[in-house]
């Protein structure tokens, strides 16, 4: 029974399925529109953001976690000092977000019935900083302090012998924090992954206030009046960075190759793969030549592909489907939104790219150090 | 009135006066010129040294350039990996040809093992594969490893030279300095 508990599970985190399956199942937990919503409200998905809802999700992760630990595979993976900030952030995750899931609905709630939010109640109502907010900071930084005192006095630093160029452990893993972006090289040239998106994430984050002009739900928690942003910025936090940080920890065994979390890492299995080009696709299988010898005829499709998506795609968009939204914050805002918007969907798009059709890139130049 | 007038105390420095102290147009000058070389010399040494700091006296690594065996000691379709832990090469032999392999994963840079049952080299980073040819066939890696230049001592063993590398991409395992005829 547990067994077979255990087997539906590895299958199921093969990253082709969960990927999927978050991605799908997404704007059902966070609407994003009314008809999302209306699914929302007839499943009962919205009972997450309640308290039943806070301990049934705690129960399934501590569920998973202890399984796992009595699971002779997972235990390995499991107990490793490296990954315990992992479990720590799966737990304060999904509390910090329930959280704020749970008074944005009472919020929308009273916001339906003509009542001011929750935090409204009382409107010369006021917190200083110094002493209400610093206090507080203090004392939770006094208190992370100690935590982190006693954790390094107990648990031993995870040290390795020293480092070796001939050597590199199988696998290699980046520390926990980065296994994200770990997971995106995977995917992408090492100058796009691990450069080009981080800065845009980085950039892209400090632009959210110049690009989200929506005023409602400031100074208090709600869902309603802001949920196309939320649900945009949250697929992009818990499934782009944060499901790809546990892929990374628990689901990626050596060679790099993939492992359900009860599965046993054998070094020796065999996944086959093989990853070809854009242009490889369209000059040798398609049309049966060889390559091209010049570069720029070689990857033009891969580049008509590039503008056709960053380019054309949004001035379509501004002309049909967004084009109240466009004339409403104009053309410079649209610019931005469609850039980071754009590369930020660029990841889920080249994974399945990968995934289904094994291709490797879109535009390939190694001549030029130049791979997209 | 007047002898308010006489009160009134002289102005003490007049403009005509001459102060020896003064700097002066030419003085000016010529301290500008002392202090910008002294600037410069000093700003100059410091970088010179930072810059020197970078280049170290003694290097300890292995030499460039090494011997690795007669050719007959390696079996056709064989990949030896005896020199990957000292000189990051593999010594393969192919069918016709015998040549060095870096050990440098063309997507960022680790090490990736040698699976001899499935014929290939895989990065255990991000999963790049790479055939016994060094060719890249699966994950990111955008580019096949490098060969490095290989040829017949006079005592008939083979010498690899890692100071120079071929790359694929540039159609340089054509040249016949990469590998070494069977």
């Amino acid at each position: 029974m547990l067994q077979t508990i255990k087997d539906i599970i590895d299958i199921l985190s093969a990253p082709t399925v969960s990927f999927t399956f978050l991605t799908v199942a997404f704007p059902f937990v966070f609407p994003p529109t009314d008809w999302f919503e209306k699914i929302h409200r007839k499943f009962g998905i919205w009972r997450l953001w309640t308290k039943p809802g806070f301990y049934g999700g705690m129960f399934a992760i501590t569920f998973f976690f202890v399984v796992g630990y009595f699971d002779p595979n997972f235990h390995v993976t499991l107990t490793k000092a490296d990954n315990f900030p992992i479990i720590l952030m799966i737990y304060s995750m999904f509390i910090t977000i329930w959280w704020s899931m749970y008074q944005a609905y009472l919020n929308d709630e009273r916001l339906e019935n003509g009542l001011k939010p929750n935090e409204y109640n009382d409107p010369d109502d006021k917190v200083l900083v110094w002493p209400d907010l610093v206090y507080i900071e203090f004392i939770a930084l006094i208190l992370f302090m100690v935590f982190l005192i006693v954790w390094s006095i107990l648990v031993a630093a995870p040290l390795e012998e020293p480092a070796n160029p001939a050597a590199t452990p199988n696998p290699s893993k980046a520390p926990w924090y980065f296994l994200g972006l770990q997971e995106m090289l995977v995917y992408f040239d090492p100058w796009i992954a691990g450069i080009v998106f981080p800065m845009f994430i980085i950039i892209g984050m400090m632009a959210i206030p110049y690009m989200d002009i929506n005023k409602k739900g400031d100074g208090y928690y709600s869902f309603k009046e802001r949920r196309i942003g939320m649900f945009i910025f949250m697929y992009g936090w818990l499934v782009l960075w944060l499901f790809l940080i546990v892929i990374g920890t628990f689901f990626r065994g050596p060679n790099w190759n993939f492992f359900g979390p009860f599965e046993y890492w054998d070094a020796h299995k065999v996944v086959p793969l093989n990853n070809v080009n854009l242009s490889e696709y369209i000059w040798v299988k398609t049309l049966g030549t060889g390559l091209p010898a010049n570069i720029l005829i070689r990857e033009g499709i891969g580049f008509l592909v590039l503008v056709a998506y960053m380019g054309i795609l949004p001035i379509l968009l501004a002309k049909s489907w967004l084009k109240n939204y466009f004339q409403e914050i104009g053309p410079v805002r649209y610019t931005f939104i469609m850039l980071f918007g754009l590369s930020m969907l660029a990841l889920p798009i080249k994974m399945y790219m990968r995934w289904l059709f094994n291709l490797k890139y879109i535009i390939a130049i190694p001549e030029w150090f130049f791979n997209i | 009135m007047t002898e308010d007038i006489k009160t009134t105390p002289p102005a003490s420095v007049t403009p005509a006066e001459k102060d020896d102290n003064a700097l002066g147009r030419r003085g000016f000058f010529r301290w500008m010129t002392v202090g910008w070389i002294a600037f410069s010399a000093a700003t100059g040494g410091f970088f010179t040294v930072i810059v020197r700091f970078l280049f170290p006296n003694v290097l300890f690594e292995p030499p460039q350039t090494f011997k690795a065996g007669f050719p007959n000691d390696y079996a056709s379709n064989f990949v030896d990996t005896r020199y990957k832990k000292k000189f990051n090469v593999w010594m393969v032999r192919d069918e016709e040809s015998i040549f060095a392999l870096s050990t440098v994963c063309t997507h960022l840079g680790c090490t990736p093992n040698w699976l001899g049952t499935e014929n290939k080299f895989k990065c255990p980073c991000h999963g790049s594969g790479f055939r016994m040819t060094g060719i890249n066939f699966e994950g990111p890696a955008p580019r096949p490893l490098e060969r490095y230049k290989i040829s017949v001592a006079t005592d008939g063993q083979i010498l690899v030279d890692k100071t120079k590398s071929f790359k694929w991409e540039k159609g340089e395992w054509e040249n016949a300095e990469s590998f070494l005829k069977v």
